[in-house]
């Protein structure tokens, strides 16, 4: 049996099971932390960097998705520090980013939208060129779902998805600024084995992934 | 790239041979593998890393992953004359990508690929380490130094002749041998 800790989060008291990973026990207790890439019960992977809060006794910001709580811990989900980083952060992603939300399955339940609210962030990237490469092809190939590379934030959580609840074809391919999410010789997901079970949708943060309307 | 039946054969061939040394599926061993694979047939197609991912049981996507990480791996089979053209700070500086480009052209292939004969393929490196010869272009391992689009057409030429030549003497050869 693992033991309750309590915990401060930007001064509110709040309890949880020891060795829990801080992001998930703010949002449970509606604290927001800007997040794309962690999926509860799995691995921290921590590619987005946007997670991070200040941790009272840590030099550096930390993400939140790899910070194990721990007894009296007292957590600061905003500093300057933090603003900066997320800001950084964010505006790299949006500088790689396909941005049409009228358009887009995603619009209003859109991660990016809801981090560029709650953080007051400009969706489009004010400092750096956008470098999205629109050539990337849709893959319509599938009935259900529909796959649109040019919106995808490389989160990698479909690729989870689909290990669990589909056939196992997706994975990141290639690096740098070529780094897409694709199949197994970039062929289309319905030649690669697609089930068409809609898992990789259910978790993309973002309108890179959706169900057909 | 479609590959020929015989290439396919061949990787398929050469992976399963490999593999024979490694009994354990310790994930550790995928790039050795891949390595070994690409030392011997000089690439690492899609047959192979399926060969690969039966034998690791893993999804071929993942290994695909592993090799397109890697600028060590290729993808499709080396030309017989491998063109590298420099796109360091110095080449690219003095107009490497117009060279590329030339290549380019010329071969009726992009950066990477390889002419459907096989005769030729393409790749962009980094630095050879001549930077006042720029712009630098290395073919198999020979270094030609302040290329122009005229010197690509020159270049090519001359291993077309070349190749004619090595032709013709082959020929001569078998038609000596049948007068003998
Ligand atoms: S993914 Fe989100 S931010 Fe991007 S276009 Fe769609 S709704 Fe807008
Ligand atoms: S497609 Fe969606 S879930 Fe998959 S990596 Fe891209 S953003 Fe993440
Ligand atoms: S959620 Fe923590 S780094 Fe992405
Ligand atoms: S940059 Fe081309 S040789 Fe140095």
């Amino acid at each position: 049996m693992s033991k309750t800790v309590n915990l401060t989060i930007d001064d509110k008291q709040v309890s949880a099971q020891e060795g829990e990973m801080l992001l998930w026990v703010a949002l449970e207790n509606d604290i927001y932390i800007p997040h794309l890439c962690a999926m509860k019960d799995y691995t921290p992977y921590a590619a987005c960097r946007l997670c991070f809060v200040e941790v009272e006794g840590k030099k550096a910001p930390v993400t939140s998705c790899t910070q194990p709580v721990y007894e009296n811990m007292v957590v600061h989900t905003r500093s300057e520090r933090v603003d900066e980083l997320v800001k950084k952060g964010f505006e790299l992603i949006m500088s790689n980013h396909h941005l049409d939300c009228k358009n887009c399955p995603g619009n209003k339940n859109c991660e990016l939208q809801k981090i560029a609210k709650a953080r007051k962030l400009p969706l489009k990237p004010k400092k750096l060129i956008q470098q999205v490469n629109e050539e990337l092809p849709i893959d319509d190939s599938m009935d259900k779902i529909v796959y649109d590379p040019r919106k995808c934030v490389l989160c990698g959580k479909c690729i989870t998805a689909c290990k669990e609840n589909g056939n196992g074809i997706l994975n990141f391919a290639h690096r740098g600024i070529d780094r897409v999410i694709t199949t197994f010789g970039n062929i289309s997901l319905k030649e690669a084995g697609c089930l068409d079970c809609g898992a990789c949708a259910e978790v993309c943060p973002v309108g890179a992934r959706s169900i057909k309307e | 790239m479609e590959l020929t039946e015989e290439e396919i054969k061949t990787a398929k061939e050469t992976s399963q041979n490999i593999l024979e040394n490694y009994t354990c599926t310790d994930r550790g061993k995928i790039i050795p593998v891949l390595q070994n694979i690409q030392n011997e047939l000089g690439y690492v197609p899609l047959p192979a890393m399926q060969t690969v991912s039966d034998h690791f049981e893993l999804p071929a996507v993942d290994i695909y992953s592993i090799v397109t990480f890697y600028n060590q791996f290729r993808l499709i089979p080396p030309g017989k004359n491998q063109v590298k053209v420099c796109m360091g700070t110095a080449c690219h500086m003095r107009g490497g990508q117009i060279i590329l480009d030339s290549w380019e052209r010329r071969l009726d292939i992009k950066c990477g690929e390889t002419t459907e004969d096989r005769e030729f393929s393409l790749e962009r490196v980094a630095c050879v380490g001549c930077c006042t010869l720029a712009p630098v272009v290395v073919m198999n391992e020979e270094i030609h130094g302040k290329v122009t689009p005229t010197r690509v057409d020159g270049l090519l030429y001359s291993y077309q002749l070349d190749k004619e030549q090595e032709e013709g003497e082959e020929q001569e050869q078998k038609a000596g041998e049948e007068n003998e």
